[in-house]
């Protein structure tokens, strides 16, 4: 009993540790696709802020000038972005994917050039990283049973980014649905003629929006290179900032369940580790690739069969132009 | 937030010192090579309604988003209460108490009425203080002018004639004094656009200014004080509106003398070449919107088929021309069945020698990215050279003599069609579909979102059909155009037809009031209506309407 209650707190301890990149991207895009622009690009952001976060990291030896150079690296190519789809009104998507492959090419040749180890940052270790923080009475409550071991385990001992992606999310919900910005926020990207016709600027909206992402994805981008892990290593967000776009889609662009979705993709990856090199009855050993394909493979099969009833802001991707 | 509502004592001390509200000096402003507003100037009273009318392309609604501050003109300068403004952007003209309703609606569809209306002029951070303190506002203005709406309702959900009052209460909450509205009847139904005169009548007499831009004479002449004439961007004239007609106002417009009335002979009608026989017809979703429909057309005449819009007339039409299955019934071209059923229905059709000039050009008549010469052989182009192979010459030959005959403006075979003009895109649609040379021949709202000059044309170019001995079957629901270009009359409500008459004698209420399903002695009121208003417009408008619930401007 006592062991399948630790198993299931291993897996939901390592659930919201994995969790969480995908809740601060996933907030991210929320954000700019909330302001009428497409975030396929939060991907590249991931990798990039990772990057910038490991590199700072690794040559101050502080991790909090890492968060600032992550979240630096994730503003700049969001101005990119803004750049290429808000003032030039270019195609959004072909914009978000170039900066991923920019993201990808950059970050392992800066990397290789700086480093020299075969693009991987430095180890990082003590104040270079973000390290768990022990909430007050985590360890006198230890003994008290269930509760003790879920607030020990589970709620305390997680690195500071953790608490700031949960708290993201309230915040997030309120500033969307309580305060004047999210008002303004969902109407530019439903209808930005709305918007301008009120005497507001457009551009300068969804430029806001951007530095709101960005602020966001580059902490998870930090999170996954100076808080999970200790460095940077090539192509290290694995395709996370399309999953968290995936897992906004399915939210239906809206917080609280962009949390729910992020939670269960954070799940089945902590499932995955844990099933790996065991033996099924009758399938016998599954391969390790197969399992590690297995979040992928529920997306895409949760998407094709959801999809269809989400609906995006209406004026998503397209530029706003006054026209004649 | 405090310079967007600038309280009413500062703006009625400028008041008293003009009594002009808005003054415009020397306006221009061009659009790349075109010259969009040429050196306009213009003068509106306060306390009036003052009309704007002109031809789509006039320049009118471009002098009005320069007004608004969507648009900076390029010179001129523009007074308001007596002082010049330099008006950047819209929330600076929403400061000095400038609203405008657009065409177009500028609103949020998932957003509510309330949520709406404050966007933009939000009094605090803070969504719910906000929301609390406009619902309070909201419900004054409701009850001043009669703008009665709920204000948590969804506006995706509410009818276009509701969503017009939503902009006109955004501009009020706003608190502005000079309202614009920009073709404001062009998307309302005939009972929602008595709704909205009343509504401006109620406006005017608590000493709002309001500016009514439209192309139909007779909502200027119903309605307004003084009228502005302008045309290809100049401003021809002004003049008070008691002192004109709608036929010098028409001749203003275009330049030249136009006929509002549709000169044609007597019709010399022969054998019959369309026949419809117990014609049922369902909708998308298999609800039957025609019920059963028995008539003939004959050679040399037009029957007019005049109802309200929605009551089988689409379908009716579709499946004369084979866009749409019939469910049962017979259509006979030229004593021969018509089995249309499947994919090829319109070609089959076509082959039959029937032609259709659909409703809406722009979703079935014509592809809006295509130039000009490709529209114009659009479903015929099988005619057009041997096997796979197009022969372009030919079809581009037979483009520009179109084009010529039908005086398609400008004549540039290579143009994209969505540049054209709404009447130029009906020519070309008539043009391709009457140079068939069909037997019969369908014709769906021949001119909605058309200007003066171009439904003269057109109607003329109907009347030349009939008169070669075609047979011709329109649908408008404007009942002025049925009733001047028909022999005979049809009246559709509810899928069924419901009367005949004649277009000479016929009694216009007597029409109208069939055509809402009732007869002169079982008078009910329209549930659209809300309680009368005692404002001097009523009466006016009695001989108004029904008039156009869907012209839509397709510039």
């Amino acid at each position: 009993m006592d062991q399948i209650l630790v198993d299931i707190t291993l897996i939901l301890d390592s659930t919201v540790r994995l969790a969480v990149p995908l809740i601060l991207a996933s907030l991210a895009g929320l954000y700019s696709e909330r302001s009428g622009i497409i975030d396929i690009g939060l991907e590249g952001k991931l990798l990039a802020g990772a990057f910038a976060a490991a590199a700072m990291s690794a040559v101050t030896g502080s991790a909090w000038l890492g968060l600032l150079a992550g979240i630096g690296a994730a503003l700049v190519f969001s101005g990119i972005h803004g750049l290429a789809s808000i003032n030039f009104k270019g195609n959004q998507t072909i914009s978000g994917v170039a900066l991923n492959f920019l993201a990808a090419g950059l970050t392992t040749f800066l990397g290789q050039s700086w480093f020299r180890r075969g693009g991987y940052t430095p180890q990082l270790s003590g104040d270079q990283r973000f390290n768990p923080i022990t909430l007050p009475f985590a360890e006198e409550l230890r003994d008290v049973p269930v509760l003790g071991q879920i607030y020990g385990e589970l709620i305390s001992g997680h690195n500071i980014i953790t608490y700031v992606a949960f708290i993201a999310v309230p915040v997030t919900a309120w500033v969307l649905f309580r305060s004047r910005f999210g008002l303004r926020l969902r109407a530019v990207g439903e209808n930005p003629k709305a918007i301008d016709t009120a005497g507001i600027s457009v551009t300068r909206l969804r430029y806001q929006a951007l530095i709101i992402t960005a602020v966001l994805v580059g902490i998870g981008g930090a999170y996954l290179s100076i808080a999970q892990s200790a460095g940077f290593n090539n192509n290290m967000s694995a395709g996370r900032g399309y999953i968290a776009l995936a897992a906004l889609i399915f939210a239906k662009w809206r917080p609280g369940p962009a949390l729910l979705v992020c939670l269960m993709f954070g799940f089945l990856d902590a499932v995955q580790f844990r099933i790996q090199g065991q033996v099924f009855p009758i399938i016998g050993e599954v391969p390790v690739q197969a399992i590690q394909a297995l979040p992928y493979i529920l997306t895409v099969v949760l998407l094709a069969g959801f999809i269809g009833r989400a609906v995006a802001p209406k004026a998503i991707g397209v530029p706003y132009t006054k026209e004649r | 937030m405090t310079g967007l509502n600038p309280t009413n004592e500062q703006r009625s001390s400028g008041a008293a010192a003009s009594a002009l509200a808005i003054e415009l000096v020397g306006i221009n402003k061009h659009f790349g090579p075109v010259h969009a507003n040429k050196d306009i100037h213009l003068a509106v009273k306060r306390g009036t309604v003052h009309g704007i009318v002109g031809e789509n392309g006039a320049g009118k609604s471009t002098l009005m988003s320069i007004l608004y501050g969507f648009y900076t003109a390029d010179s001129g300068t523009i007074h308001v209460d007596g002082v010049a403004h330099k008006i950047t952007d819209s929330r600076h003209a929403l400061a000095l108490g400038i609203g405008m309703v657009h065409q177009h609606f500028m609103l949020v569809d998932n957003f509510t009425v309330l949520e709406n209306v404050v966007l933009g002029a939000e009094d605090s951070a803070l969504l719910t203080p906000t929301l609390n303190r406009a619902r309070g506002h909201l419900k004054d203005l409701a009850r001043d002018y009669g703008l009665d709406i709920d204000p948590d309702a969804i506006v995706g959900n509410l009818s276009v004639g509701q969503q017009q009052r939503v902009e006109i209460l955004k501009a009020l909450y706003r608190g502005a004094e000079t309202l614009i509205l920009d073709e404001p009847t062009g998307v309302l139904t005939p009972a929602e656009a008595d709704h909205l005169f009343r509504i401006l009548g109620k406006l005017r007499a608590e000493g709002k200014t309001i500016i009514l831009i439209t192309h139909k004479l007779r909502e200027i002449m119903a309605i307004t004080d003084e009228v502005s004439v302008m045309r290809q961007g100049e401003m021809v004239e002004t003049l008070p509106t008691a002192e004109t007609s709608p036929e010098h106002l028409a001749e203003l417009m275009v330049g030249r003398r136009v006929l509002l009335r549709v000169e044609k002979g007597a019709a010399k009608p022969g054998k019959v070449l369309l026949e419809v026989e117990n014609l049922v017809v369902t909708d998308d979703f298999g609800t039957p919107r025609v019920k059963g429909v028995n008539f003939q057309v004959r050679a040399g005449e037009i029957v007019g088929i005049a109802g309200v819009a929605g009551n089988g007339q689409s379908e009716l039409l579709e499946s004369i021309s084979g866009m749409r299955d019939q469910k049962s019934g017979t259509i006979r071209v030229h004593g021969n069945a018509l089995k249309i059923s499947g994919d090829d229905g319109a070609d089959r059709a076509r082959s039959a020698g029937l032609a259709h000039v659909p409703e809406d050009r722009l979703r079935m008549g014509l592809v809006t990215k295509f130039n000009a010469w490709e529209n114009a052989i659009l479903g015929y182009q099988d005619s057009y050279g041997e096997g796979p192979a197009l022969d372009i010459s030919a079809a581009r030959d037979a483009a520009r003599e179109y084009m010529k005959k039908f005086d398609v403006r400008p004549a540039d075979l290579d143009l994209k069609t969505a540049n054209f003009s709404g009447g130029n895109q009906q020519k070309l649609v008539l043009a391709r579909e009457m140079e068939r040379d069909p037997e019969v021949l369908i014709v769906g709202q021949p001119t909605r979102g058309v200007d003066i000059g171009a439904i003269e044309f057109i109607h003329n170019q109907i009347i030349k059909m009939r008169d070669a001995g075609k047979a011709i079957l329109l649908v408008s629901v404007e009942l002025d155009e049925i009733r001047s270009l028909s022999d005979r009359i049809l009246v559709i409500f509810d899928g069924q037809i419901v009367g005949e008459a004649d277009p000479a004698t016929a009694d216009e209420t007597e029409l109208g009031l069939r055509m809402t399903g009732s007869h002169a002695d079982n008078v009910e009121t329209d549930p659209g209506t809300l309680p009368e208003h005692e404002t001097p417009v009523d009466q006016t408008l009695v001989e108004m309407s029904p008039k156009d619930n869907s012209g839509r401007d397709t510039n």
